[in-house]
């Protein structure tokens, strides 16, 4: 029955046009669903896939989850779904990061915000950090930010995200904390980490902002060198040399969290049952196995406990995005 | 020197990973063959089922990597017998693919098509073997300006593609470039032309715009063929099955050139098949299109294409093997399932996992192999699908991309976005426009803007970027060079016609 969900997720629709009119048929027969909104492959699709492999493999749900994708709109598309469409599917998670709470952040996930959905709880994360190429001038963070603040337009820095993305304001707060205005900053956007960690080899930008464990592959090679990790506290393994920004003088954080929202009407039954079911799997051995495989540190908070901690990081960007020039 | 494929050819001779190979090359060319699911699609698709299934690392890689390079075998399919491109890659296929069908020859087509692929995957696959670590270091060295100095070369190729109507070609590539444009503006964050719809933010998906413009536009004049004249348009009967010796030695240049050009575009990060198979194909035209042939079902603007996408679907495996960095968007997802199993693809992983290195590439070599056995045969078999009405055939496909579109996005906006492109590209072929160049500039359009964009703001707005390393100034005499030729021939050659200099 290992082949149930693939089979499920082609032969229904393929049989039937009827899976043109109604989304969930699947979801009506009992099965869990995970939307990821975006593109199969990404970052969502991670997030979608740690909680169904883990789920399953823990044996805390009976049935393969089904995972689906809903890009556009960088995630508003399946915001305005849940709200709009599945408001109270008690069997429906959707996947979230620090990105969708900077999205909201901006009013740019439509016309509803932050307190519309439940949260329901992240099971893992992953940190910003500043790479330079390994025959870049700077050995630490502090030589970096000493150049910047003296010429802030001699240093092109480049990421895989937009203007106003996560990955741009991972770069700006760095600005900021060497008192250079985001503005001044000569940003880059790419098409994702891999194209920007091109540019950054072939000598095209000289910072790239990018995620802790992206790096992992390149952190053996000698080709690049992570001058600072935007994490609270230095990380385990392979990331143990790697100093914080904040050991270094500058007070950068960045988190990524991987979690997951339910629609506004979801019965409380449902979402308590949905934060045991987390609350479990975040303590089984296997599932720690899992996240390291998918390159996530540890990082559980479920339940209005991360409903709260959602909600004022939306607060806290919002009064960044003013500071920074991105809002007025 | 070699050690790691040898061992890599021990891996993948195994029973198991023999059978997973002839899956994915099964799977890949059925997933090619329909509009609208892809390789990647494909992929995350198989990924799960690979990780449920508890295949090791090797055996998992080795049915994707089936998967993704029997796609690009695949989308020639719709291409050639429906001129509908399966995938990305296969666009220009349909070029003088399908016009080889209406004259019966479709499964002479599908059979040198094949040989193409085959052809153009191990001119990139032995690239591959040879030469991987120092194309990497040659590929990074391509920055957003020399991106950009390529696509000025590729768009002063592509002018050889005006044919009879200059205008209509230019205003097609510059409709394309303004469908390029909707979504979020990367350098600014600025939304342009998404009309304050949420499901415009991320731009217009390249499926969509294919199924659209190609497909739905296909059903229409069809629908007013059958209403006009009161008949079906049925193919002319089939020919002959298959394709002859001479056949496939006549095109013996454009393939080995065009396998050429594809891996070299395939290596660079940022470009995949589509580019490839428009530049292969253009060059092949500029090249040996002497009879103005090229169009109306030329042998060699079929073989083109086909060895080109293969082939950079292959060099999209260079920068992710030795870099680390995913050379397409279906290389990113294979560099996702490698992660899943814990093993960090670069440098280390030829010397760490020569398992994983070496099994990868050998079952490349004898993935393209089956796919090749697997094509040749059943090109018959596949040509008859034009015995079925097309009445049947077309919308019967177009449902089945609705299904994979609807599939993909879960939404019907994507629908809806494809029936009014759809309805668009019906009244742009009613007025004589050409559909390749649109999708050209859809293409080349975006990456071009996207890539001077960044350029300039690395610089600070200061143009000279352009053209300062040897690299950019190459493409730009480049481009100059293939923009004055016709000229330049014409005034060499005023003795003889000046239109067959020109053409």
């Amino acid at each position: 029955m290992k082949l149930n969900s693939t089979l499920l997720r082609w032969s229904a629709p393929l049989v039937m046009g009827a899976a043109l009119v109604s989304g969930n048929a699947v979801a009506q027969a009992g099965a869990t669903e995970c939307i990821a909104p975006a593109k199969p492959g990404g970052g969502y699709d991670l997030t979608c896939r740690l909680a169904a492999n883990g789920l399953q493999d823990t044996q805390l749900i009976s049935r393969p989850m089904m995972v689906s994708y809903m890009p556009g709109g960088i995630g508003a598309v399946a915001y305005n779904h849940v709200n709009g469409v599945r408001k109270a599917d008690p069997n429906l998670i959707v996947a979230a990061s620090t990105g969708a709470a900077v999205n909201l952040a901006l009013g740019k996930l439509g016309k509803y915000d932050a307190s519309e959905v439940r949260w329901l709880g992240a099971l893992g994360v992953d940190y910003g950090a500043i790479v330079v190429k390994a025959d870049a001038p700077w050995q630490n963070l502090d030589e970096l930010m000493k150049d910047l603040h003296k010429n802030p337009s001699s240093i092109v820095f480049g990421a895989g995200g937009t203007v106003g993305s996560q990955d741009w304001m991972k770069a700006a707060l760095v600005a900021k904390a060497t008192g250079v205005s985001p503005r001044a900053l000569r940003y880059v956007a790419f098409e994702g980490g891999g194209e920007s960690l091109a540019a950054l080899l072939g000598g095209h930008i000289k910072v790239f902002t990018g995620d802790l464990s992206e790096l992992r592959p390149h952190l053996d090679s000698g080709k690049v060198r992570v001058l600072a990790a935007l994490a609270d506290k230095r990380a385990e393994g392979p990331y143990a040399d790697i100093p914080t920004a904040i050991e270094q003088g500058y007070d950068v954080e960045w988190p990524i969290w991987r979690g997951y929202y339910m629609g506004p009407n979801v019965s409380d039954e449902a979402y308590n049952a949905w934060v045991e079911r987390f609350t479990e799997l975040s303590e089984r051995e296997q599932f720690a196995e899992l996240r390291e495989a998918r390159g996530l540190f540890p990082m559980t908070l479920v339940g209005d406990e991360f409903d709260t901690y959602v909600k004022k990081q939306v607060a806290q960007f919002k009064q960044l995005a003013k500071e920074v020039g991105l809002m007025k | 020197m070699f050690d790691f494929l040898i061992h890599g050819f021990e891996v993948a001779l195994t029973p198991m990973n023999l059978g997973l190979a002839f899956m994915g090359a099964l799977l890949g060319t059925l997933f090619g063959a329909l509009p609208g699911i892809g390789p990647i699609n494909g992929i995350a698709i198989l990924m799960p089922l690979a990780y449920t299934l508890g295949l090791p690392a090797e055996s998992a890689l080795i049915l994707l990597a089936g998967v993704y390079t029997g796609a690009e075998y695949g989308g020639r399919m719709s291409s050639i017998l429906l001129n509908v491109p399966g995938d990305a890659g296969a666009v220009m296929t349909t070029l003088d693919g399908h016009p080889l069908a209406k004259k019966g020859l479709a499964g002479p087509a599908l059979g040198l098509s094949a040989i193409s692929s085959f052809v153009g995957a191990t001119i990139a696959i032995i690239g591959l073997t040879l030469f991987a670590p120092l194309l990497a270091e040659v590929a990074v060295l391509f920055g957003p300006a020399e991106f950009f100095g390529l696509m000025v070369f590729a768009f002063a190729s592509m002018s050889v593609m005006m044919g009879n109507d200059p205008i209509k070609t230019g205003i097609g590539a510059v409709l394309g470039i303004l469908v390029a444009m909707v979504g979020v503006d990367s350098g600014t964050g600025v939304m342009r032309y998404t009309m304050g719809m949420p499901e415009l933010y991320d731009g217009i998906d390249f499926v969509v715009m294919i199924i659209g413009l190609f497909a739905i536009s296909e059903i229409l004049l069809m629908l007013e063929h059958a209403h006009n004249k009161n008949v079906d348009d049925t193919m002319p009967p089939l020919g002959r099955v298959m394709v002859q010796l001479k056949e496939v030695v006549a095109c013996r240049w454009a393939m080995l050139r065009s396998g050429l050009i594809g891996f070299v575009v395939g290596v660079l990060p940022g470009t995949g098949a589509s580019v490839a198979g428009a530049v292969s194909y253009t060059t092949e035209k500029r090249l040996s299109d002497k009879d103005n042939t090229f169009g109306t079902g030329d042998m060699r603007g079929l073989a083109a294409p086909e060895s080109g996408n293969n082939a950079a679907a292959v060099g999209s495996f260079v920068p992710m093997l030795t870099l680390g960095i995913p050379g397409s968007g279906t290389t990113a997802v294979l560099l996702g399932a490698l992660m899943l199993y814990n093993i960090t693809p670069g440098p280390m992983m030829f010397t760490e996992r020569p398992d994983v290195a070496g099994g990868l590439i050998a079952s490349l070599y004898i993935g393209n192999l089956v796919l090749l056995a697997l094509n040749l045969p059943l090109a018959g078999l596949f040509a008859k699908v034009l015995t079925i009405p097309r009445w049947v055939l077309v919308p019967g496909i177009a449902i089945l991309a609705f299904v994979g579109v609807y599939q993909l996005h879960s939404d019907l906006m994507a629908i809806y976005l494809m029936l009014v492109i759809g309805v668009v590209g019906y009244l742009l072929r009613k007025l004589g426009f050409s559909l390749a160049p649109i999708i050209l500039g859809y293409v080349l359009g975006g990456l071009m803007e996207d890539n001077l964009r960044r350029a300039l703001s690395i610089s600070g707005g200061d143009m000279g970027i352009l053209w300062q390393s040897g690299i950019s100034i190459g493409l730009w005499i480049a481009a100059a060079l293939l923009l004055m030729a016709p000229l330049i021939m014409a005034k060499l050659l005023s003795g003889k016609p000046a239109a067959q200099a020109q053409a």
